[in-house]
């Protein structure tokens, strides 16, 4: 923990006003700039933003309820953004986090925030990235981002996190799993919880042998989060991961960017398919004038065009 | 945007089966269900509805406390300075004392005979009427 840095101050009614902003956001009832405004103003710097991922069921809420212990017994203010999934066939969700954070339900340093992942298919919500910025500025030190239970490509963490921790739990596959493209390349720190369960150490075997060809310094740790095990070794790998989380800075700045590329040029090439030149192009294949291939090639020419080189 | 609902469940009693199939059924309805699980105080339950920032507190209670729960729900509220989240309840609830619930601001109750359609319906129903959609357009429709 950053002892040299004094707490930032937490304003009255700031959980209401900031819990309006995220819904602001989130429902789109207006900009990232407008919604924070209606907070106070704060030049503290920016929160130490952990991500916590994980396949689902691996314990990640019960973790994150003993990791709000650990900054508040350091006397440090806690966000905790934590999303579930939400149906892709009725758009609803169920959102049930919280149970495992009841502790911390009247402390006024703990604010803790569902969001339902909507449309999104990374792990987060597609406003997630703005609701931290609104806790940092709303003056919590740490922000606790929990994603969905994740399978293998579910990343997105990566592009909003200081520090991104991946609980896994015993005997989930062989030793061919760690060495997959994926969740495993993220990590920058692997907690193996349930760790009295058959099958931990060799999990965490597998998973150091696995890090130690990787270039940067990654710990495995095991704990048990329904008791607390382990959980002192996750709080001192957390603060040692944030005394050089500009090392995680470069990453996260570059996986944003890149999404923020993917995202805007999807945008530009599904407006140019909508557009006149490429409704031709259908009209044309409709009428056989072109094969599919030929089709196919104008229309990613149109779509190209209008993704890369008109910006 | 689909409507957010906190089903809540206070004080003593260990049974949280009809809650559960109640947050499945609004999921199913398109809803965003905050679940938060057993033994809530009305300060827990006021605390996580203002942080989700919730359209609706659904209060599940069988136990015979409901004089005791809703009144400090609804003085917490108004404490907190939040007016446009929508108290509804059921369970086993009194017929008797539902006019005084009504009184202190509970917009809706159901029984252990209302069907989850019932629900589905009378939540839609309190957020058109009483929701901060309603008083959205209020705002916007006044000069």
């Amino acid at each position: 923990m950053a002892t040299d840095v004094a707490p930032r101050v937490i304003a009255p009614n700031i959980h209401r006003d900031l819990a309006r902003a995220i819904s602001a956001i989130e429902n789109g009832y207006g900009s990232a700039e407008a919604a924070g405004a209606t907070l106070p103003p704060n030049d503290a710097p920016a929160a130490y933003v952990i991500g916590v991922t994980g396949p689902p069921g691996a314990g990640k809420s019960t973790l994150v309820d003993r990791l709000i212990e650990g900054f508040r017994d350091g006397g440090e203010s806690v966000a905790v953004i934590a999303v579930d999934p939400s149906s892709p066939f009725t758009q609803g969700a169920v959102l049930g986090d919280r149970v495992r954070m009841q502790r911390h339900a009247g402390d006024a340093g703990v604010f803790i925030r569902s969001m339902a992942s909507r449309e999104s298919g990374g792990g987060l919500a597609p406003t997630t990235h703005h609701a931290i910025g609104l806790a940092s500025r709303a003056g919590f030190d740490v922000i606790i981002v929990e994603t969905v239970g994740v399978g293998q490509v579910e990343l997105e963490i990566v592009g909003v996190a200081d520090v991104v921790m991946v609980v896994t739990v015993p005997a989930l596959g062989d030793s061919v799993q760690t060495i997959k493209a994926g969740l495993t390349e993220i990590a920058d720190l692997f907690v193996v919880n349930m760790a009295d369960r058959p099958g931990a150490n060799r999990t965490a075997v597998e998973l150091k042998l696995m890090v130690r060809e990787s270039a940067r310094d990654v710990r495995v740790v095991q704990t048990i989060a329904s008791d607390g095990t382990g959980v002192a070794d996750v709080m001192d790998a957390l603060r040692d991961a944030r005394q050089n989380h500009s090392s995680n800075a470069t990453r996260a700045v570059r996986f944003d960017v890149l999404r923020s590329v993917r995202d805007r040029a999807v945008r530009a090439a599904v407006s140019a398919l909508d557009g006149a030149a490429a409704r031709e192009v259908f009209a044309r294949l409709r009428a056989h004038e072109l094969t599919r291939a030929d089709a196919r090639a104008a229309l990613l020419a149109i779509a190209t065009e209008e993704a890369f080189d008109a910006h | 945007m689909p409507i957010k609902v906190l089903v809540a469940k206070p004080g003593l009693d260990g049974h949280d089966r009809g809650a559960k199939i109640v947050a499945r059924a609004l999921r199913d309805a398109g809803m965003e269900v905050v679940y938060t699980g057993l033994h809530q105080t009305p300060e827990m339950i006021v605390n996580a509805a203002v942080q989700e920032d919730v359209d609706v507190i659904g209060v599940s209670i069988l136990s015979g406390a409901h004089m005791t729960v809703f009144p400090r729900i609804m003085h917490l509220l108004e404490q907190r300075g939040v007016d446009d989240i929508v108290v509804i309840g059921g369970g086993v609830i009194q017929e008797a004392d539902a006019p005084r619930l009504r009184e202190l601001g509970v917009r809706a109750l159901f029984d252990a005979d209302a069907t989850t359609q019932d629900l589905v319906e009378g939540i839609e129903r309190v957020v058109r009427e009483f929701g901060r959609a309603a008083r959205r357009a209020e705002a916007a429709a006044a000069p």
